[in-house]
């Protein structure tokens, strides 16, 4: 905290300057992704593998993000922490291989166009349906348990085990099984190392929506209203905004991104269940803690630390990958308790 | 005399008092009451839940913490259990050496987790652990070299417990007086004093400061109580108490594996239990894991029943498969708490406060 003054006369406005350390400090997260990325390497010592791995782990991470950034907003615009979350991964991942299955005709075909307009009309559809699913969920089970944290952490479980268990009543039992569409299949070769197709199709993506969220989030009205409401939701209402409008589209958008990341992790697998949802949460969860409750860029440094160490360390140790993440959240709640980027709340 | 056993804590309804009598009778004399092995294994299920099911009020409804961790600690438990019992033999001294291991790990574990996670933010508690939980079943169903991985373990449990052991060739009210009798008033007896214990507790002043914590852990901080360390310790003391509620389990069953002890499904279980009895009520537990037990037993075949009766309609008789069960239990877990959240023994102990002041 060390002020600066600027000039000699008495009148001058006193600037507060952040000193060095500080400003290292605030940026430290963001060195994190490179410093664990370079930890891999000196691990596993082979150029061609690392990178193959690397860009595995960053695909995953963009994954993660794509699923986790709703929930975050969500947190951080209403304080709602939605456990039922994971059903609009497995909603979306359903209706996306639904439609991707009526027009497998088109997905087995080699060229990239018909390939493409497969692809998009099952991305859309399963947004807009996971989207609706957000819509009546917001409507019948989050709306009635405002500011109850206890009652919401119940009442949203309760909703994704009703959501999974009529994913079951429609789409059955077995788990499900889809090839990705024929020009994604195969991988780029980089010198020795493989990199699968996809997985770049999957970075370019998340990095995409990345970028879009933080330009609407940064540059628009309503992006500006987001983030007012997420510092202080009390005084955005007292200026004339009806907060809760703003909060029932942040939480469709987050559902529809949910459904999308639903989409795009089924194709990555191969395989979808009606508990998949519920699967990728503890991840989504791992990653919204380490990267602090509400915040965009925390969530998307995190989902892409957790991408890139479950992959490295399913490479070296293949049992300890899942408790692997948790220790990374462990070590990050030791150095930051509140998570990589702390969302200040104005009270 | 038997005020103080209760600690005070009297049920203060009288339909609620004769409730439990019926409960606590049917329990005590269920060998003879409903021979017959379903409706023992049935009885011996009600009792380890009770003390499950309450150890977790302790949390929720006492605390106000959420957490999903709590199979965790049972399977902890039971596994501590049927690991000893699997390598040390069958015998009583197994059996306490894997409850105290188990009890150990338990409470370590939710030591750390607490100091981790209840040190921010409450919420942070129930993501936290949720995905260690999630962790430690992957753990578990990988580690197939100690834990027997999705198999499970079978073991052999004392003597003295199994059918094959005689108390007296006479049989009492006919019933034959065998090891399977001794078993079960094994796991009867050790549930009532586990459950008088929590009794006590959450009617100490200890068990006061944790409502104080539950209802303003703000002002509980002021007047002077450090909020982390009573949330903490309520977390340590309810993993433990869950943990030897698994032990009994693996005692009961001669087999422990990831389904019986840390699915989801059955943290589920455990949340509707203690919502529909009621929560912050010690005796909600018991209401709530006997009705939810035998509706469990007998209602999924009533279950079956209808979705026969009704297979002239596809997706009606989809809803109503015995397979569905779950889907039931969320849509009246959701409605519970929305209007219902003091639960049974809140509804019949009136429009008073159901909390004891």
């Amino acid at each position: 905290m060390s002020g600066q003054h600027t000039g000699n006369t008495s009148i001058a406005p006193k600037i507060e300057q952040a000193s060095l350390s500080e400003k290292l400090g605030q940026r430290a997260p963001l060195l994190l992704v490179p410093v664990l990325a370079l930890v891999g390497f000196a691990a596993i010592a082979n150029p061609s593998t690392w990178l193959t791995l690397t860009a595995a782990g960053l695909a995953m991470g963009m994954m993660i993000f794509l699923m986790a950034s709703g929930l975050t907003l969500v947190f951080g615009l209403m304080d709602v922490i939605n456990f039922g979350h994971g059903a609009f991964i497995a909603i979306g991942a359903f209706v996306g291989f639904s439609v991707l299955g009526y027009l497998s005709g088109w997905t087995a075909e080699p060229s990239i166009w018909l390939n493409l307009a497969a692809l998009l009309p099952a991305i859309v559809v399963a947004m807009l349906v996971a989207g609706g699913a957000g819509y009546v969920f917001e409507r019948f089970i989050v709306k009635p348990v405002y500011g109850q944290h206890l009652k919401q952490i119940l009442v949203t479980m309760g909703g994704l085990i009703i959501a999974q268990q009529l994913i079951l009543v429609v789409w059955g039992p077995d788990a499900i099984h889809l090839s990705r569409p024929e020009t994604l299949r195969g991988s780029i070769l980089f010198g020795d190392a493989a990199i699968e197709k996809y997985r770049l199709v999957a970075v370019v993506i998340g990095l995409g929506l990345f970028i879009g969220m933080r330009l609407v989030l940064n540059r628009t009205k309503i992006g500006l209203l987001v983030r007012a409401g997420v510092e202080n939701g009390e005084m955005v209402e007292a200026l004339g905004y009806r907060i809760q409008r703003l909060f029932l589209a942040v939480f469709i958008v987050g559902s529809a991104l949910a459904g999308l990341g639903g989409v795009m992790w089924g194709l990555y697998q191969e395989t979808i269940t009606a508990h998949m949802g519920s699967e990728i949460m503890v991840l989504i969860f791992i990653v919204v803690i380490i990267g602090g409750l509400g915040s965009v860029e925390g969530c998307f440094i995190g989902a892409l630390l957790v991408g890139l160490l479950s992959n490295y360390v399913a490479f070296l140790m293949p049992k300890a990958s899942l408790v692997s993440t948790i220790a990374l959240m462990v070590i990050v709640l030791m150095w930051r308790p509140q998570g990589l980027y702390p969302v200040v709340k104005a009270k | 005399m038997l005020t103080n056993l209760l600690s005070g804590d009297t049920p203060r309804s009288r339909v609620l008092t004769i409730v439990l009598l019926v409960i606590f009778v049917s329990l005590l004399l269920a060998p003879f009451l409903f021979p017959g092995t379903r409706s023992l294994e049935t009885a011996a299920r009600i009792c380890i839940f009770v003390v499950l099911v309450a150890s977790y009020d302790l949390l929720l409804g006492y605390t106000g913490i959420v957490s999903f961790a709590h199979t965790m600690f049972f399977g902890i438990g039971a596994y501590g259990a049927a690991i000893a019992l699997n390598h040390m033999g069958a015998s009583f001294l197994s059996i306490l050496v894997g409850a105290i291991a188990g009890a150990v790990v338990a409470a370590v574990l939710a030591l750390a987790i607490g100091l981790f996670s209840l040190r921010v933010k409450a919420i942070f508690f129930a993501m936290v652990t949720l995905a260690v939980a999630s962790a430690f079943l992957v753990l578990v169903s990988q580690l197939s070299g100690i834990t027997g991985g999705e198999d499970g373990l079978n073991y052999k449990i004392p003597r003295e417990l199994t059918p094959a052991f005689k108390l007296s060739s006479e049989r009492l009210f006919g019933v034959r007086l065998d090891g399977k009798l001794l078993a079960y008033y094994f796991v009867f007896f050790i549930s009532l004093a586990l459950f008088l214990l929590m009794l006590r507790f959450v009617n100490s002043p200890f068990g006061r400061v944790l409502q104080a914590v539950r209802e303003n852990a703000f002002r509980a901080e002021a007047i002077g109580y450090r909020v982390v360390n009573y949330r903490t310790l309520a977390s340590v003391l309810s993993a433990v108490v869950a943990a030897l509620a698994g032990v009994l389990l693996a005692v009961w069953l001669r087999y422990t594996g990831p389904a019986t002890t840390l699915s989801l499904e059955i943290m589920v279980d455990i949340l509707l239990m203690v919502v529909i009895g009621g929560m912050g009520t010690m005796y909600g537990a018991v209401i709530g894991a006997t009705l939810f037990i035998l509706a469990q037993t007998y209602l999924q075949n009533l279950m079956a029943v209808a979705a026969d009766a009704t297979e002239a309609v596809p997706l009606l008789s989809a809803l109503l498969s015995p397979d569905r069960w779950l889907l039931w239990l969320g849509l009246l877990f959701v409605l519970s708490v929305y209007f219902f959240p003091t639960g049974i023994v809140g509804r019949l102990r009136g429009p008073e406060k159901c909390t004891t002041r």
